[in-house]
């Protein structure tokens, strides 16, 4: 309950977090990454603001043993670039390009965006499943 | 540079860092919400429902502060259908399959100088960057 009741707020900080900042306004995203034209820094400083508090405080929380409401710390432990990881960032950044909605912003959209945004995350949660039934395929020996 | 706005931005983005320590502290989890939404349905069973409660907060954080601000926080969306459907299939297939997206890679893995996530960031910006100057054109924006 405890770590259901912590993901809300935790959910609910970082959908305030992308509304104060307007990053879940599309044309404000694509105003960031339209480098060429009018350009909007704003968005920069999120991510500067976002990696400041969390290099601070990760390493702050990284001195207990573990986390308050779990036995162990779930840290990516690859460090190894290869092409998935290109090649899908690659495809990640051109459908942020195409629309200026990245999965966050998708997801806190669904009550300020109507039908597009709805629209949106349906087509990413089939992108997703379609990850996965390519990704299980592969993992199955021929 | 008429909509720059660096406090808002600034403090929108403390709380997104904020988050991601919050999740870190008490779940020990990293704060990446393509991996984060995807497991509320493809993660083990007993992995799913603090997803879904993560979840559930980034959808109300809007309606929260439209009731609190009483103003509705503005959403201007330019691209036609087919523009939407085919950017949804990217960010969706692209995020699972790059292992993760502007949270997971951009907020959390730079903060751990994770050489996987400096690379993704710089190819996912890169790709948004060109993508919106080739589409500008075309969209007649």
């Amino acid at each position: 309950m405890a770590r259901n009741l912590m993901a809300l707020l935790a959910g609910l900080t970082f959908g305030l977090g992308l509304v104060i900042s307007q990053m879940v306004n599309p044309a404000k995203v694509i105003a960031f990454l339209d480098l060429f034209g009018n350009w909007d820094p704003s968005l920069a400083f999120v991510m500067g603001a976002a990696l400041i508090v969390t290099a601070i405080g990760y390493r702050l929380v990284w001195l207990r043993q573990r986390p308050v409401l779990a036995d162990s710390f779930q840290v990516p432990g690859n460090r190894k670039v290869d092409a998935k990881l290109a090649t899908g960032a690659v495809l990640f950044g051109i459908g942020w390009g195409l629309v200026g909605l990245c999965p966050g912003p998708a997801i806190a959209a669904l009550t300020i965006g109507g039908g597009p945004a709805l629209g949106f995350l349906a087509a990413m949660a089939v992108g997703m499943l379609a990850f996965e039934l390519v990704d299980r395929r592969a993992a199955k020996p021929a | 540079m008429e909509n720059f706005t660096p406090v808002s931005a600034s403090i929108g983005g403390a709380l997104i860092g904020l988050s991601a320590v919050l999740l870190m502290a008490f779940h020990g989890r990293i704060a990446g919400i393509s991996g984060l939404f995807s497991g509320t349905v493809f993660a083990a069973k007993g992995d799913r429902s603090w997803r879904v409660f993560f979840v559930l907060g980034l959808v109300a954080a809007p309606l929260v502060y439209w009731l609190a601000a009483a103003e509705k926080p503005a959403f201007e969306l330019q691209a036609g259908w087919p523009l939407i459907i085919a950017g949804g299939l990217l960010v969706g297939f692209g995020t699972r399959l790059g292992s993760g997206c502007t949270s997971g890679h951009g907020v959390c893995g730079l903060s751990r100088l994770s050489p996987r996530s400096m690379v993704s960031v710089l190819l996912f910006m890169a790709a948004g960057m060109v993508t919106v100057a080739l589409i500008k054109p075309l969209i007649g924006a």
